[in-house]
């Protein structure tokens, strides 16, 4: 099987560590993956925002850099939304074969693979916030909580009103700035009643948001994607 | 096309909505009445729809039925006027607010009187119908109880279903003492803010007008194609008061409530009171063909900017809906700005996509409110016919004007990341010059860094450090 790396421009340019943690873990899994270097963008952002002629061409372009693979892993479930979602409406013809390749890391963990124990050792107290389209765009369901349970020695606390919005929304969050900083400001309330240490999500874009508000107010919770903590083990961990 | 009225003052129109919002946001009082409110339903409403385990099936007949029938509506409406007029009433047709007002207004005159009766209704609010009928001398008395505290506070609706939702006890209690007095029956003295003696003051104050009152209208959650029959559903009977009591009814509904059989009625009866108030069904549901004897029945079909959004093949979705307003009482932005922020009748993610395709893109507001939306998709989720929100959310910004300046951002986002080079080379520009970042953003972004720090920028982006070590091998 030809695995690819679908690292995202958010991750590639601002959290290398978790594309590193994702290499990490799928080579411990015995997984060789590729990272086709012309990647770029899946091209949410524009489409998101409005600009869709951009979108339509970027998402082109994936199917040409991912097309000749058999499988294509995304540590973002944002990413992995567009990808399965949006682009069956913007692009059919052009996209309708790479589509259905294309997995976010938790289903490729356990749909293809068929692990849930990756032998990840993470001795800490950590909560987890389902992103929205992890949540309601792929439908992962339980799949990143049964990864998390079965790393050893972490204590995984619920998220009280997991499944509202963080308030992200790409440019939502600079577009309608007061309704995003009010959805986080209650969201970061809910993780700090946790007692939680580190917030893990499947993406890192909602945790960058939620992660700028946990540090402006000081709250000394780290944030960490699902990838990093599925990568830890004794040796990372000590 | 001319600009729709959708039943909101002109001041609510002038400010965008994020501006509207920021204003609401820092209400805590009305917070909290949202928050209480919108949870408290939308609790209901997850309980008794996890009771269905077909309920999936149910939506996708409704959504199906719907997509029929919008497909279809030319014929349903001409055999829904021919079977009403067959029963005895009368059927006008309406293609905007003012015709449709005109239409009312000389209906009621004609009668000879100056009083009616309302039903609670979105369509005659949305034309704004209360106002023209009280440019002609003609008072009308909202009957609903909602309605009527909004009407005696002099305010506008802000839900669908709840149009007082942004009250609390304590707020309608001053309402009521304070004015009930000025519309008919004054407030009992000594009133208090229980449930109970609010629902009888009000009580008291709407039979009499029930039973002085000989004309009515009304709006319609259902009309049937096949025997001209018209639907509501409600919860407090006041409805059925008006519906059977004056002589003279009219109902105006918009051409989108069609349906084309009775058997198709079993599917919404199922979908609208579990997604709405969150019971299994609502305590009354009125149905009526025609006229009575001795009664006079007028509908009053209305377009209104609907067959404009019927030409859209992705916004048209958007006419499936039932006014549930489930969206709304999901909806965390809804929650956190209130119903005001949209100006408009339809508020939260319905009124969001439905407002600007009724309206236009023109104003600062319309253009707003597809923005108005962090795309997290609880809104499709719930809505009972299935209209996939996020994607007319995203069709309709595509469709908008854009600030330059993100029209500028966005064409440079964009040339970067036409071509792997040029991101990897942007990306080392950015690794040389972190420290540089301020902490505050400049522009537009500050509103990123107003409450929010931003991240460190790495040293090295992913592609760099794969370049380096052939992907960690050296
Ligand atoms: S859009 Fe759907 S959920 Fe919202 S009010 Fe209409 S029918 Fe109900």
């Amino acid at each position: 099987m030809r695995v690819a790396l679908f690292i995202t421009c958010v991750n590639d340019t601002l959290f290398p560590g978790t594309g590193k943690a994702t290499v990490t873990l799928l080579r411990r899994l015995g997984v060789d993956v590729a990272f086709p270097r012309a990647q770029t963008c899946c091209g949410q952002m524009h489409v998101n925002t409005g600009y869709r002629e951009e979108g339509v061409r970027l998402a082109r372009h994936f199917a040409d850099v991912f097309g000749g693979y058999d499988a294509v892993v995304v540590p973002s479930g944002s990413c992995g939304a567009m990808v399965r979602e949006q682009y069956p409406k913007l692009a059919p013809a052009a996209t309708g074969a790479v589509v259905p390749k294309v997995y976010e890391l938790s289903e490729f963990l356990i749909d293809v693979l068929g692990v849930t124990d990756v032998g990840a050792y993470f001795p800490h107290r950590v909560t987890y916030h389902p992103t929205c389209h992890s949540l309601r765009g792929l439908h992962l369901g339980d799949r990143p909580l049964r990864l998390l349970r079965n790393v050893r020695g972490l204590d995984l606390v619920p998220l009280p009103g997991a499944e509202e919005c963080c308030g992200f929304g790409g440019t939502f969050a600079v577009k309608n700035p007061d309704i995003s900083a009010a959805m986080c400001a209650d969201k970061v309330g809910n993780v700090m009643t946790t007692g939680a240490e580190v917030l893990c999500a499947a993406d890192n874009s909602c945790l960058m948001h939620i992660g700028g508000t946990l540090t402006r107010q000081k709250t000394g919770v780290k944030i960490m994607h699902l990838a990093e903590i599925l990568a830890a083990t004794e040796v990372t961990e000590p | 096309m001319t600009r729709t009225f959708l039943g909101m003052p002109a001041s609510a129109l002038q400010r965008s909505f994020p501006s509207n919002a920021a204003k609401a946001v820092r209400d805590s009082q009305l917070r909290f009445n949202l928050r209480k409110a919108t949870h408290t339903i939308r609790d209901k409403r997850a309980s008794v729809v996890g009771e269905l385990p077909d309920w999936e099936e149910l939506r996708q007949a409704g959504k199906a039925i719907k997509d029929h029938t919008l497909r279809n509506l030319d014929r349903y409406l001409v055999q829904l006027e021919e079977a009403v007029t067959a029963a005895g009433g009368h059927v006008h047709w309406a293609r905007d607010a003012d015709e449709a007002n005109r239409i009312v207004a000389g209906l009621v005159k004609a009668t000879g009187e100056t009083e009616v009766v309302k039903v609670k209704s979105m369509a005659t609010q949305e034309i704004g119908l209360n106002e023209a009928l009280a440019a002609e001398g003609v008072t009308a008395y909202e009957t609903d109880l909602a309605e009527l505290i909004v009407q005696l506070g002099d305010d506008w609706p802000s839900h669908i279903l709840v149009p007082a939702i942004h009250r609390n006890r304590a707020e309608i209690r001053e309402i009521f003492q304070e004015r009930m007095g000025e519309w008919g029956r004054p407030a009992p003295e000594g009133l208090t803010d229980e449930p109970r003696a609010l629902a009888e003051a009000a009580r008291l104050h709407l039979r009499e007008r029930f039973l002085s009152t000989k004309v009515a209208i009304s709006g319609a959650n259902f009309m049937i194609a096949e025997t001209g029959t018209l639907v509501v559903l409600e919860s407090e009977g006041n409805g059925r008061m008006c519906l059977t009591l004056p002589r003279t009814l009219i109902s105006v509904v918009g051409i989108e409530k069609l349906l084309p059989s009775w058997r198709d009625l079993e599917v919404f009866l199922q979908l609208l009171p579990r997604s709405s108030t969150g019971e299994r069904m609502n305590p009354y549901t009125s149905t009526w063909t025609g006229a009575a004897e001795g009664q006079e029945f007028h509908l009053v079909l209305l377009d209104n900017g609907r067959t404009h959004v019927l030409a859209d093949e992705v916004g048209r979705q958007a006419l499936r809906c039932i006014r549930c307003s489930a969206c709304l009482n999901v909806c965390p932005v809804y929650e956190r700005a209130g119903g005001h922020a949209y100006g408009s009748v339809y508020p939260g993610p319905i009124g969001a996509i439905l407002t600007p395709q009724l309206r236009g893109l023109d104003s600062e507001l319309d253009r707003s409110l597809p923005y108005a939306s962090s795309l997290c998709g609880a809104c499709y989720e719930v809505c009972p016919v299935a209209i996939d929100i996020p994607q007319v959310l995203v069709d309709l910004r595509a469709k908008a004007r854009h600030p330059r300046a993100e029209r500028l951002g966005m064409a440079a986002a964009g040339w970067i990341f036409n071509r792997p080079e040029r991101l990897a080379r942007a990306q080392r520009a950015g690794g040389r010059l972190r420290r540089f970042v301020p902490k505050r953003l400049p522009g537009p972004m500050s509103a990123w860094t107003d409450t929010r720090d931003i991240p460190d920028i790495p040293r090295e982006s992913f592609r760099g450090w794969w370049d380096r070590t052939g992907g960690g091998d050296r």
